[in-house]
């Protein structure tokens, strides 16, 4: 579904991302490991085009991505994306977080996007905070509905930038439990995290990225049991 | 006394109030257009947009409202029939102006680029996210900047007096030159000057109090919250 070709990215000299080439299938989730710097974001971040990258192809659905041919908007309501900071809109409620972008993008009816937020908030276990502005909730519920207002525009592949990174730690169970449902569901995600457990329990394939490049990937059975490079080991040793 | 001066002048003042009024309302609602359209220069892709905007801000923030006012009324106004007030409203309007587009600048980019990436990533185009998500919240927190502004704007407007206009201090010259009681006449149009910009105080405090209804304050020391 998802294919990374020679991906090239540079930030003035440093050059972040060094040749990057991945799949992932439909359905497939993939956690992207690795140490602060190795890239792992960038990437993240190319797949949607919130960076663009100077080398390399990215194939979505058998399509090749042309950021300059392509409508990027409309190739983005496709993909959903999920930050470590939320970046909830604060001078909206969290009904209108949701409803947004499938009225304004999509050009839904607003009696329409609100069912499907209100079943979608639902999901989330958010539903009754609904009319409460998001300065109001905590970390997590505010994650929670970030994931519900990606999900309102039914994208077909979900992006999740360290998800849980800023959450305090009784916190972290409660988004790792929505995005749990999800990959159950079927959803094709992407996931930066440094969550080994959800990576074990929940991922198809665990990717590690070292200065920007793949170093190694496998089944979380095997890379966390088996990692074959010294960097690898180094890595999990020092999160365990 | 000041009484029988203030009780003597009030019909001229009130009406010079009027014309102070119009005028600044006028030449402020524009240099909020203007300032809209230069800090959206400012901030663009566009290499020649933003050197306009440069030069535009530079120009008119480093030259005296009082010469820019005569540079319009003698000179423009010889070019184009301009009718004094609108002379002085474009002229106020262009310096307001100025002003006014560093601080939308200011605080469309104090805005956290997280917003404008969570609404791209939704599919939302540029000039959407900006209407809907990134100009509602740079507003709010422009207010109160743009009060102060305005209050500047205001008594700035008083310097219109010097090409005719007969607008509060206008009118303060000409009646001091004719009852030869200076300081009680400027001191009545000083009151005049300060009752006006207490009420659009209480205003600005009423609007940025109703905007923020629904939002507590931010936590402290967390820090982490950059949506707020």
């Amino acid at each position: 579904m998802i294919e990374v070709k020679q991906l090239v990215k540079s930030f003035g000299s440093l050059t972040v991302l060094k040749g990057v080439t991945l799949s992932v299938q439909e359905k497939e989730v993939v956690v992207l490991l690795g140490a602060s710097g190795s890239g792992k974001s960038t990437l993240l971040r190319c797949l949607n085009f919130l960076e663009f990258y100077d080398d390399g192809e990215i194939w979505i659905g058998g399509e090749k991505i042309d950021p300059h041919k392509t409508n990027l908007n409309h190739f983005r309501e496709n993909v959903g994306m999920v930050f470590q900071h939320f970046n909830l809109f604060p001078h909206k409620t969290v009904l209108e977080n949701v409803i947004e972008a499938p009225v304004h993008v999509k050009g839904m009816k607003v009696a329409e996007a609100k069912e499907l937020a209100y079943e979608l908030l639902k999901k989330v276990n958010m539903h009754e905070k609904a009319d409460v502005y998001p300065d109001m909730l905590s970390g997590g519920q505010k994650q929670r509905v970030a994931i519900a207002r990606a999900l309102a525009m039914k994208p077909k592949i979900m992006l999740f930038d360290e998800p849980t990174s800023a959450l305090d730690p009784e916190l972290v169970g409660e988004v790792l439990q929505v995005m749990k449902q999800l990959a159950k569901e079927g959803m094709t995600m992407i996931v930066v995290t440094h969550e080994m457990g959800f990576a074990r329990e929940v991922a198809d394939r665990a990717v590690f990225m070292h200065n920007g490049q793949i170093l190694e990937q496998g089944p979380p059975s095997a890379f966390f049991e088996n990692p074959q490079h010294e960097r690898t080991k180094q890595f999990l040793g020092s999160i365990r | 006394m000041i009484i029988d001066i203030f009780l003597s002048s009030y019909p001229l003042f009130l009406k010079a109030t009027w014309l102070t009024v119009q005028l600044t309302a006028v030449a402020l609602l524009l240099g909020c257009i203007v300032g809209l359209v230069i800090a959206f220069f400012r901030i663009s892709d566009s290499k020649l947009l933003n050197y306009f905007a440069h030069v535009y801000i530079t120009v008119i923030r480093g030259t005296p409202l009082i010469v820019q006012i005569c540079i319009l009324y003698f000179g423009l106004a010889n070019m184009v029939t301009l009718s004094q007030f609108w002379a002085g409203a474009i002229a106020l309007a262009v310096h307001n102006g100025a002003y006014i587009a560093e601080i939308f600048r200011g605080s469309i980019q104090s805005i956290d680029r997280g917003q404008m990436e969570a609404s791209r990533s939704l599919g939302m185009s540029y000039p959407l996210a900006m209407r809907r998500i990134i100009l509602p919240q740079a507003f709010r927190r422009a207010i109160p900047s743009l009060g102060n502004q305005f209050i500047i704007g205001l008594k700035d407007s008083s310097l219109v007096a010097y090409v005719g206009m007969q607008d509060l201090w206008g009118a303060g010259l000409g009646e001091a030159a004719s009852n030869y009681k200076q300081l009680e006449t400027y001191m009545v149009v000083g009151m005049y000057y300060l009752g006006l910009i207490m009420l659009f105080t209480y205003f600005v405090n009423r609007l940025e109090a109703r905007l923020a209804r629904g939002r507590t304050p931010k936590k402290q020391g967390k820090g982490l919250n950059v949506a707020a």
